[in-house]
């Protein structure tokens, strides 16, 4: 993989009323293209995620970020691939520099997601309307029956999910594009009242509103627009497998397959040559406190178990032997699908450059890792390193 | 209300009515699969000749979660209000040899719900006259 990130941009997350979602991408883009000293003009294609165009969310398509950038008659692909969606918009931008199709281009993603939990029509994900009459059209559900069996399997403590939400809420704090920056206890995050048990108010991250953007090149040419390029050595996206356990599913089998995120997570590290060993920051699917727990395995940094003793020690703390979503992840920034796994790579391309401020993993980092996750069964992961 | 108002919540999720219901879903002759619902094409085979095929009346739970905040209507069918909602329970059932299929749960008290627990297949009132598929711990009597 021969991908360069060269400038990066991001919009506060959070509440943003009277900001359309499109005012935030193009604020992330233009954000991105001064930190790679570029102008719009200067970009050779753009791969725009948004989810608001597919579901009927009233969200803006992508692509109408040109009327406001500049109509330059580039190549704009819209993606929209759920909870993917930025993971996927970055791997076809890479896909496009590897095929010597062209040098330079903007990976951008934007949403504005209504208040509460999402709602989608079941027949966007192909499912009956009877499957949202009875009430489990609800991804916080998934979320909860995934994690009540695993911990019932590996022996994950409350105590940890908890731990997991004040570390994000922590580390959000020290974020300033963070939308919750208040820190919350072990002791409130248990307080709070269950939403869908075992799973509490405050270790559930909630859709909201932001931008982010990132600047690709061939990586020979990085030097022209940057001395500290970031090098997207790997970038993999898979979707579920026979008999993997997938949000909103009617039905599965009793034979198991693994999840899409270790599929991908394989492909990626195979591809840039770096095991999880050698990853010292991750960003990762934090949906809810237990997502961050199980994606810890499924991304190979330990095995199914392991987390109990990993988050006690405080091992994912910034200052740990591994430090998880130093940002404050989706738990602190919320979820606009379009722009969240932009934001995770964001994250990381400040830590790798030491630029993280109050939140830098000490150090030195190189090698930084990221991973989303979505419905209906789909994971995308990158490796990055300086 | 008689049975014979009821309605179901959609056609050939369930036997109905039934004394009795069973789950209706289908069964690839080739690789022995099972769906719920019932579907043409074998998601693990790729063939398309799936045949439809009940399903046991029990099962265990095989995971589960509550959900006590009130959905958006819709997707949910009923328009509720925090003062109205009465949470519910939803999960997984594994039938033995067949498939795991996902479910509301008719339970008076969800905290009593554990993994493993011997479930069995019920017809509960959703909305109206809509009535709905479920899971009911065995033992449990009808509300």
């Amino acid at each position: 993989m021969d991908v360069a990130i060269v400038g990066i941009g991001i919009h506060p997350f959070g509440r943003h009323d009277g900001v359309a979602d499109v005012e935030m991408g193009v604020y992330a883009a233009r954000q991105a293209l001064r930190d790679a000293g570029l102008d719009w003009s200067d970009m050779e294609f753009a791969y725009g995620g948004s989810l608001g165009m597919t579901t009927g969310g009233g969200g803006a398509s992508a692509d109408t970020m040109v009327g406001h950038l500049g109509l330059t008659g580039l190549p704009f692909v819209n993606v929209s691939n759920g909870c993917a969606t930025a993971g996927s918009a970055l791997a076809m931008a890479c896909s496009t520099i590897e095929s010597g199709q062209f040098d330079l281009g903007l990976v951008v993603g934007f949403d504005k997601h209504a208040r509460g939990a999402f709602d989608p029509d079941p027949a966007v994900l192909g499912l009956g309307k009877w499957y949202g009459d009875v009430g489990m059209m609800l991804t916080t559900q998934f979320f909860a029956m995934k994690i009540n069996r695993y911990m019932h399997d590996h022996g994950i403590s409350e105590s940890t999910l908890a731990k997991v939400a004040a570390k994000n809420f922590r580390n959000g704090a020290l974020n300033p594009n963070a939308w919750r920056r208040k820190p919350l206890s072990e002791e409130e995050i248990l307080e709070s009242p269950v939403l869908n048990y075992p799973l509490r108010q405050y270790m559930f991250c909630s859709p909201d509103e932001g931008g982010a953007a990132l600047v690709v090149c061939r990586a020979d040419q990085a030097s022209r627009y940057t001395d500290r390029p970031v090098y997207v050595r790997g970038v993999a996206l898979r979707t579920r497998r026979f008999g993997s356990f997938e949000v909103m599913a009617p039905w599965m089998p009793i034979e198991r397959s693994a999840a899409p995120t270790v599929d991908a997570s394989r492909a990626c590290y195979e591809m840039a040559g770096i095991g999880p060993e050698d990853v010292q920051v991750a960003q990762i699917q934090d949906s809810e406190s237990g997502a961050e727990v199980m994606h810890m395995a499924e991304n190979g940094f330990c095995a199914d178990g392991e987390q109990e003793r990993m988050i006690q020690d405080g091992e994912t703390e910034i200052g740990g032997r591994l430090p998880i979503n130093t940002d404050g992840g989706l738990i602190a920034n919320g979820e606009p699908i379009g722009a969240s796994g932009l934001r995770q790579i964001h994250e990381i391309c400040l830590q790798l450059r030491g630029d993280a401020g109050e939140r830098q993993v000490p150090g030195d980092p190189r090698v930084g890792y990221t991973q989303v996750y979505g419905a209906p069964g789909v994971g995308a992961c990158t490796v990055l390193t300086r | 209300m008689t049975v014979a108002q009821q309605v179901p919540v959609a056609p050939g999720l369930f036997t109905w009515p039934s004394d009795e219901p069973q789950l209706i879903g289908s069964r690839c002759p080739h690789c022995e699969v099972m769906t719920f619902p019932a579907q043409h094409g074998c998601p693990r085979c790729t063939r398309d000749d799936m045949e439809e095929a009940l399903f046991a009346r029990r099962g265990t739970l095989w995971t589960f979660t509550t959900q006590a905040f009130v959905p958006k209507s819709p997707p949910y069918i009923r328009v509720e209000t925090a003062e109205t909602f009465v949470p519910y329970a939803v999960g997984y059932v594994e039938f033995e040899g067949q498939a795991r299929v996902e479910g509301r749960i008719d339970v008076a008290d969800p905290s009593t719900l554990r993994i493993g627990m011997e479930m069995e297949t019920v017809v509960v009132p959703l909305v109206d006259d809509i009535v709905t598929y479920a899971f009911r711990p065995v033992g449990e009597g009808s509300e």
